[in-house]
């Protein structure tokens, strides 16, 4: 049973990862934003696991939150807003997707070297869960940096906020206030960046950011 | 009693600065702000003496405010007794003061509220007792102080003076806060019990040591980090500079004598070594410094360089004592510069409470254009040559007590263990004699010129006295001296409970000996008598002088027709400050500030007046201040570029900050 319970959760978390990295190599907003609903899909998993397991009801709570906003109300806003403004083909990278998968792939390492020496003391599965988190967090913010479209930037900063909830159910004694704080912010965050998106639209006729560096008058 | 009326009064002190804020437009609001900081300062003064004195007995206190885990701890013990003394002495001379010359303040409302908040600062800080509320009284002090420093911002070169002392402040606070991190190790015990407790490692020692010596003495103006003090304490308000420069030096020696004494537990002798040869390269290069200024205000800042060097030589060599194992030797040095410390207050404060009676009178700070006060503000000019005397170190003022204690502990350095040690304690013995001889020179430089002889401008001549408050203080300050100077064993015993939990010894008790001699070591030794000095010098004084009047004023006498330029009517033949200070300029100026004389003598025929221009180079300025400042400046255009970069840019900045942090964790470990 326990050998069970660790390999599930295992799976749930490197299931995120590899999403992850799913979300790095997307070149249409569409299914960017269809990838990160199954990024968020299996975040809930991942937590509704962990509350089993760990018989921490309020922990389902987390889940339906992950699966009530992430999963389906804000890919679906995000769809929405896409369809609106009309730029379902626009992904422009930075660098080079296998260059992008590369960097992905080191930071994981990284993290895995960092996480699995830090956390020597604790419980095996928080280990691997911590770990796995903290590549999703610097892959979310890796997406953050290499994208030039606001849109792709949110679908970052959103799967890095699911790499913080996965760590922080995996770490037991999480309140849930804590919790529901946090996803409440990231509500906020996610309506104030859309009306921002809209504004920015508005003026500048795209929502690739480059327009507002020219606006501002700065170098690149 | 106890820490806890410290505590009140200090509270008063910044309640009184509230009040000050809406008292400063009233037409009496300055009067009602001095009072009220005079009477709290009296009855701190009485507290802090009765705590010194042993008729309370040391208590602490804590305060609910701070960090949450902390509080904030107070703590009266005899070290913050003595300085609280030292403190609230000079808040009180200085608020009597300006009882009378607060009238002359053009702008009331920029100094009231500062002028009690920067009290009410320096008491919390000698009264801290843990790192925390130390740091942030601390800062306090300094921020008040800063504001009092830009009261008059409009005049020029105020607001250089206020930029330069908020970088040097701000610089030693970041020196202190360190040093504090290191005592305070990584389990963050902020209070100073704990820290006691500690036994930080050697290298740890040595770190703090250094950052202590660069955050207090940044503050007390050590060289080479005294180059804000001469702008900064010249800047404020004259009853403010008496202040700063007589007690918030002070309170950075406490934050020194603090940390490596009580805090620090054993550092090694070389520490001992490094604080005795800076502080013999600050007493002479500030009273070098002192001679070469022509400005009233400024030439008294510097000379407190100077007094900060002396206090910082008795330090050293209780500091080198003590690690030699030589108590004894360690509490005279320790007591000297603790009774230097008490000194240079009451006589910085005297003189230049005086130089604000000068200023008020004559409006003038440059003695090139005083000249003759003595017989328009002879009260003024009574107390200033008191003081004088006394910051010269002559006998039977105080000065003299404190240098004799030092020189008594240079005397028994031979008995050092270490050659380097025993070498520099004679070197710095040669210097302080030096700085001691150059300090009665530029003494009789700033009275002489300033108050004898003939005015050199309209102003001076037209100077009329000070009203009685101001001259009251000074004379009471000028008794203080006298007093201190006569009766110098009363104070060697009210330190002697200071120096035990210090050091681990005291002198022996000197209010036992005959004739209130003083006797630091043995009587085979050396002993001093200042009442029977002062009886001495009184009497045939008073014997010349009177045998003078009597015999030779009244006899006719026949005198050259040309009697040293004196007959010349023109008050430009007198000396000048310039031309008083020029054989020293060019024994030692020459080579200290690259002093360059230029003379333009016209043509013959040509009208024109001819000139001597006189330029020195500050070299703490030219080869500490200025490199890093432009450093800085390179450094800060470089940075500039980060100013305008793009959202992502500044997310990647963020990605590869925390990648490289992650990196170091993984190799590091």
């Amino acid at each position: 049973m326990d050998n069970l319970v660790f390999d599930t959760a295992h799976l749930l978390a490197g299931g995120l990862v590899l999403m992850s990295f799913v979300l790095l190599y997307q070149d249409r907003l569409y299914a960017l934003l269809n990838i990160f609903a199954l990024h968020a899909a299996i975040l809930t998993l991942a937590v509704a696991w962990q509350a089993w397991f760990q018989h921490e009801p309020h922990l389902f709570v987390t889940a339906a939150i992950a699966l009530g906003f992430k999963a389906i109300a804000i890919p679906l806003a995000l769809r929405r807003i896409v369809a609106r403004l009309g730029i379902h083909r626009e992904v422009e990278t930075v660098i080079g997707i296998g260059s992008t998968m590369l960097a992905g792939m080191a930071l994981v390492a990284l993290s895995m070297v960092v996480m699995l020496r830090v956390t020597a003391g604790a419980a095996p599965i928080a280990r691997e869960d911590l770990a796995f988190a903290l590549a999703v967090v610097l892959l979310g913010l890796l997406m953050m940096v290499t994208r030039r479209n606001a849109v792709s930037q949110i679908v970052g900063f959103m799967s890095m906020e699911n790499g913080l909830v996965l760590a922080a159910t995996g770490a037991k004694g999480m309140p849930l206030v804590v919790e529901i704080s946090v996803a409440f912010s990231i509500l906020i965050a996610f309506i104030v960046i859309g009306v921002f998106l809209f504004r920015i639209r508005e003026r500048f006729d795209t929502v690739d950011i480059r327009a507002l560096d020219r606006f501002r008058g700065e170098r690149r | 009693m106890g820490v806890v009326l410290g505590l009140y009064c200090s509270g008063t002190l910044l309640l009184a600065a509230i009040a000050a804020v809406p008292l400063g437009r009233a037409r009496l609001g300055s009067i009602a702000v001095y009072a009220a900081c005079l009477a709290v300062s009296l009855v701190a003064l009485i507290n802090a003496l009765a705590a010194l004195l042993g008729l309370a007995p040391a208590s602490d206190a804590v305060l609910p405010i701070g960090l949450p885990w902390l509080g904030a701890h107070f703590r009266l013990d005899p070290l913050a007794a003595f300085f609280l003394i030292v403190v609230d002495l000079g808040g009180a001379a200085a608020s009597l003061f300006a009882l009378g010359y607060g009238r002359h303040e053009p702008a009331p409302r920029r100094v009231l509220p500062f002028y009690a908040a920067f009290l009410a600062g320096m008491n919390l800080t000698v009264l801290a007792d843990d790192a925390f509320s130390f740091l942030l009284s601390w800062e306090f002090m300094s921020l008040t102080s800063w504001a009092l420093v830009m009261a008059h911002h409009r005049e020029r070169d105020n607001a250089r003076a206020g930029y330069v002392y908020l970088v040097m402040a701000s610089f030693g606070t970041l020196a202190l806060l360190l040093a504090f991190g290191l005592l305070a190790g990584p389990a963050g015990a902020y209070g100073f019990d704990a820290i006691r407790a500690a036994h930080p490692g050697e290298t740890a020692v040595a770190l703090v040591l250094i950052l202590a010596l660069l955050g207090a003495g940044s503050k007390a103006g050590l060289v080479p980090l005294h180059v804000w003090l001469p702008l900064a304490h010249p800047a404020a308000p004259s009853h403010v500079s008496a202040l700063m420069s007589g007690v918030m030096t002070k309170v950075a020696i406490y934050g020194f004598v603090r940390i490596a004494f009580d805090l620090l537990g054993a550092p090694g002798w070389w520490a001992g070594m490094t604080v005795l040869v800076l502080g013999g390269i600050t007493a002479v290069m500030g009273v070098l410094y002192a001679l070469m200024e022509h400005d009233l205000k400024r030439l008294l800042a510097y000379h407190t360089v100077e007094n900060i060097g002396i206090i910082f030589i008795g330090l050293g060599l209780s500091l080198a004592f003590r690690a030699d194992g030589m108590i004894l030797a360690a509490a005279l040095a320790l007591t000297a510069a603790l009774f230097h410390v008490l000194n240079h207050s009451l006589f910085k404060s005297l003189l230049f409470l005086g130089s604000g009676a000068v200023l008020a009178a004559t409006g003038e700070r440059n003695m090139d254009r005083l000249g003759g006060l003595i017989r328009r503000m002879p009260r003024t000019a009574f107390a200033f040559l008191i003081g004088c005397v006394a910051i010269s170190a002559l006998p039977p003022l105080n000065g003299f007590v404190s240098e004799w204690l030092t020189f008594q502990a240079i005397l028994l350095s031979p008995d050092l263990a270490q050659w380097g040690l025993r070498i520099a304690s004679v070197s710095v013995g040669a210097l302080l004699a030096l700085s001691a001889a150059l300090a009665a020179a530029c003494f009789v430089k700033a009275y002489g010129i300033s108050f004898l002889g003939r005015p050199r401008s309209e102003s001076a001549a037209r100077a009329r006295e000070v009203d009685a408050w101001s001259t009251g203080t000074m004379i009471l300050l000028a008794a203080l001296c006298l007093l201190a100077g006569i009766l110098p064993g009363f104070v060697i015993d009210a330190l002697a409970p200071l120096a035990r939990p210090l050091v681990g010894a005291n002198l022996p008790a000197q209010s036992a000996m005959s004739w209130l001699t003083i006797v630091p070591i043995a009587a085979s030794r050396s002993s001093y008598n200042g009442l029977l000095v002062f009886l001495f010098i009184a009497s045939s004084g008073g014997l010349a002088a009177f045998a003078i009047h009597r015999l030779a004023s009244r006899t006719l006498r026949r005198a050259p027709p040309w009697d040293c330029g004196f007959p010349e009517p023109s008050p430009f033949a007198q000396y000048s400050s310039v031309s008083f200070a020029q054989p020293i300029r060019r024994v030692f100026g020459s080579v200290v500030f690259r002093a360059r004389e230029a003379v333009t003598m016209p043509a013959p025929g040509d009208a024109r007046p001819a000139l001597l221009a006189v330029t020195l180079r500050d070299p703490a300025w030219d080869a500490i201040v200025a490199p890093v400042a432009r450093a800085v400046g390179f450094a800060a255009e470089r940075m500039n570029y980060l100013q305008f970069l793009t959202i992502r840019r500044y997310l990647s900045l963020v990605f590869a900050a925390l990648v490289a942090i992650l990196l170091i964790l993984a190799i590091w470990q």
